[in-house]
């Protein structure tokens, strides 16, 4: 009987938490560049969060001549126009920049139309009024933040606070990573964005809790092991799943970056990057952070009498320390 | 826990089995659907507009004109009220800003009663969720000898809300003249129209059918002065107003101010074609009492042109030869079939009770849709296959029954789209490859578990038994997160985003089920069956 072939060894004993002087680096790298980037480059934020036209065409002639159709679009006087292959080669999108009222706005497209005639069909237009956009803005932030909270309050409440912390520390250090890449590699930064983000944290917390779960029951089981330790062990005990789970969800999202059309490409590196950094950080972010906010032993012992009982308090915080 | 009551069994595999029946048509094309008797499922997913192209466009009312609207009718009340009651009044003006129309009555003497009078014209608004009282549609107060009357917040919401009702039906039946399937026509926050219409072409026809206002009124031209002249001096003589036509270069026209008929008194409209020229034309007909009013003025203008004015714009202005006193008519106007058609439409929809702007349109082409769905297929079903695979030589046996818990869970999630009449959309395909990887990792717990187990020395069932019960901890707190961050999701976004959390959700929900209680009933299955000295794990 075939039994599958074993990936990971069952018993690797690696010193992920051990080695976090140089992981705490990598984190702070992975947190702060991305703001950097963010501040100096900014994102390349698409009509949804700017407002504005958006016109993907499909030009009669292969390749597109890009200097021909934006020469007849600037001469529209419609302000700020990129204009870009998109995909196939004679295949463009243009963009225009938000005009000052709902109504330019429309009339913006009629104007295009008229400019380009029927050398070009037209596959998608969007028009984003300023309105919109920033009501999408505020409600893509209030959802990335409401979620958060949301999920602080589960862990919380399944786990201790100092998991949930941890928790969202992780979670913040993936979305500002992520936010990062979007600026690093200039991809449209759009609603689909933050339905990728928020399902990123959703992915990547799923991780996490997966790992919370095995140190919560370690710290049950071996109440007198050193933190560093347990966590190490207990990190190591689902290194074969994390790597498992990982590679399947990575196999099934890697097809849509290379045929999955130029619609949700940008989603799927997105979704591909965030898979591997939320794997990075439930090991070398969320796992470290329970060093520091020093977990309490004595609320997983089991017994309710022990439980956030006064008596073991100092000696679970030296432990925690250790 | 091998054992399973024969009741769990059969739920269990009833389920099963309604996820492949109710997911089956989604395999077919739906032309292959429609010969069949009505009790096989028929029910396919809706496609997003992404997928099959369309339009997607969202309007907001305009309050300001609404505003103004209602405020000239409080003051046309107010005038009407206080001459019916002999109360001398001056100075009576609406302030749009502040939302208030005021008077100041002549005879200090008066005010009393005309206070008594105008509390009259405020009327309760009762349209909370319970039903209830929720405030007055006005506050009137009363300073020294001015009245004024103030539009309420409340007032104002309940007019927004009926004027929203009154434009959905009205752009239903404007785009039902399109014949398009499905078009969905919803109410959006306080004051937006969201009009999905899938599989239009022709974006900028339907965009003008839905935003004209549709205002129509019969006004009569003033024979007595030159229009040309008066167009270029603007000194347009009172009573008058000047308006132009539709054409490149517009014509102008110097009609008299007072409507003769508007489009209220309409009854019908339809396209067809002038008897004499063969030229399309439009048909009407007016109620009784419309009849009545267009029959007099036509016998009292015999000679004289008469216009025929749209949002006020001159459609047409002709002679009129004879009096019209059946109370149908016909409008020409250098029609096309189509605009005859469109112009038709709008009269017979009725006027929208205030102008709409588009805030917000995403037009897919037919071409780019039907490109999307085909890439979206092949790197799902790409996905899919590297999955099966995988998981099969990670697991050998247990990876088997993995797969066949992954393909359940993607037959339910088609089922139960379809049932839900919920919207699939390019996001939401992905959706349900990231519940594949989500569901897979349920079972690489358990099968990871079930190893440990092994490796402590426990007999195969056993092992079986708290690998399952044990990674079910894990499981479930690990998709309740997941869970949070999807139905946030789901609240705050729209569209795309909606779609995409909604087929996360059922997969989610799905997974739980299939991951844990399927692949178990396999397991247990196998092992009577075989009963075997120890597991290939």
């Amino acid at each position: 009987m075939f039994r599958g072939i074993t990936l990971v060894p069952p018993d690797t004993k690696i010193d992920f938490v051990s080695q976090r002087a140089i992981t705490w680096f990598v984190s702070a790298f992975l947190t702060v560049v991305p703001l950097v980037l963010v501040a100096t480059v900014g994102l390349n934020m698409g009509i949804d969060f700017q407002g504005g036209t958006l016109i993907e065409v499909k030009t009669k002639e292969n390749p597109a001549q890009l200097a021909d159709i934006r020469g007849k679009i600037s001469d529209l006087g419609l302000g700020e126009v990129q204009i870009q292959e998109f995909g196939a080669p004679d295949e463009v999108l243009i963009r225009i920049a938000s005009q000052p009222t709902e109504e330019e706005q429309q009339a913006s497209i009629a104007k295009v139309k008229e400019a380009l005639g029927d050398s070009v069909t037209y596959r998608r237009t969007e028009i984003v009024g300023p309105t919109i956009s920033s009501e999408l803005i505020a409600g893509g932030t209030l959802a990335v933040v409401v979620a958060m909270i949301g999920i602080l309050i589960y862990v919380w409440f399944r786990f201790e606070w100092q998991f949930a912390v941890a928790a969202i520390a992780s979670l913040v250090h993936d979305v500002t990573a992520t936010i990062g890449l979007y600026a690093l590699l200039q991809l449209e930064f759009n609603v689909s964005s933050i339905a990728a983000i928020l399902t990123i944290i959703g992915y990547s917390l799923n991780d996490k809790v997966v790992i919370f779960d095995r140190i919560r029951e370690n710290l049950r089981k071996y109440k007198r092991m050193p933190l560093v330790e347990l966590l190490d062990r207990s990190i190591n005990e689902m290194l074969s799943r994390a790597i498992l789970t990982h590679v399947t969800t990575l196999l099934a999202m890697l097809p849509f970056l290379f045929f999955g059309g130029e619609a949700i490409y940008g989603f799927a590196v997105a979704m591909c990057f965030g898979i591997v950094v939320g794997a990075y950080s439930s090991i070398f972010v969320a796992s470290p952070m329970q060093l520091i906010l020093g977990v309490q032993r004595e609320a997983f012992s089991g017994s309710p009498s022990s439980a956030k009982g006064k008596a073991e308090k100092g000696d679970a915080e030296a432990t925690a320390r250790a | 826990m091998l054992h399973f009551q024969k009741w769990k069994v059969i739920l269990v595999g009833a389920i099963v089995l309604a996820g492949f029946i109710f997911a089956a048509p989604n395999l077919f094309p739906s032309s292959a659907l429609q010969g069949l008797p009505s009790w096989v499922p028929q029910k396919q997913v809706n496609l997003g507009l992404d997928l099959q192209g369309g339009a997607h466009l969202l309007y907001r009312i305009d309050e300001t004109e609404l505003v103004d609207d209602w405020l000239d009718t409080i003051r046309g009340d107010v005038r009407e009220t206080l001459r019916s009651n002999r109360i001398g009044y001056i100075d009576l003006d609406m302030n749009s800003a502040d939302r208030s129309v005021s008077v100041r009555i002549r005879k200090p003497e008066d005010v009393d009663k005309a206070y008594t009078e105008l509390r009259k014209l405020v009327a309760p608004v009762g349209n909370d969720v319970f039903g209830g009282f929720s405030g007055n549609d006005m506050d009137i107060a009363k300073s020294g000898d001015q009245i004024t009357l103030t539009a309420t917040e409340v007032g104002l919401n309940e007019r927004i809300s009926s004027a929203i009702q009154a434009s959905i039906e009205t752009i239903r039946r404007r785009v039902d003249a399109f014949g398009t399937t499905e078009p969905s026509i919803q109410r959006e926050g306080r004051d937006r129209i969201l009009v999905q219409v899938p599989g239009v072409s022709d974006v900028q026809r339907l965009k003008g059918l839905i935003g004209e206002t549709g205002k129509l009124e019969f006004k009569l031209v003033d024979p007595s002065v030159n229009a040309a002249e008066i167009a270029m001096t603007k000194k347009v003589p009172p009573g008058d107003e000047l308006l132009y036509s539709e054409d490149e270069p517009p014509i102008p026209y110097v009609l008299k101010d007072r409507v003769l008929v508007s489009g209220e008194s309409l009854v019908d409209s339809q396209p067809g074609f002038d008897a004499r020229n063969g030229e399309p034309v439009v048909n009407f007909r007016f109620d009784a009492a419309g009849a009545k009013r267009f029959g007099r003025a036509t016998q009292d203008n015999v000679g004289l042109p008469f216009a025929i004015v749209l949002d006020n714009k001159v459609i047409s202005a002709p002679v009129i030869r004879e009096p019209i006193l059946g109370g149908s008519g016909q409008i020409s106007g250098n029609f096309t079939v189509q605009e005859a058609n469109d112009l038709s439409v709008l009269l017979r929809s009725g006027a929208l009770p205030a102008k709409l702007s588009v805030i917000e349109e995403r037009t897919v082409g037919a071409s780019l849709g039907a490109d999307s769905i085909n890439s979206g297929q092949k790197a799902a079903i790409a996905g899919m296959l590297l999955v099966v695979l995988f998981m099969f030589a990670a697991y050998g046996l247990f990876g088997a029954f993995a797969n066949i818990a992954l393909l359940v869970n993607v037959a339910l999630i088609f089922a139960v789209l379809s049932l839900m009449g919920a919207t699939l959309t390019l996001p939401g395909i992905a959706g349900i490859v990231l519940v594949i990887g989500i569901a897979v990792d349920a079972n690489v717990l358990i099968n990871e578990r079930i190893r440990e187990e092994i490796r402590a020395g426990k007999s195969p069932i056993a092992a079986v038994d708290s690998g399952y019960s044990r990674a079910l901890i894990a499981i479930i707190d690990s998709n309740v997160t997941t869970l949070i961050a999807v139905l946030v999701l789901f609240w705050l976004g729209s569209g795309p985003v909606r779609g995409f959390a909604v087929t996360l959700t059922i997969g989610i929900l799905a997974s739980m089920f299939t991951a844990v209680t399927v692949t178990r009933m396999l397991v247990a299955a196998w092992l009577r069956w075989k009963r075997p000295k120890e597991l290939p794990l």
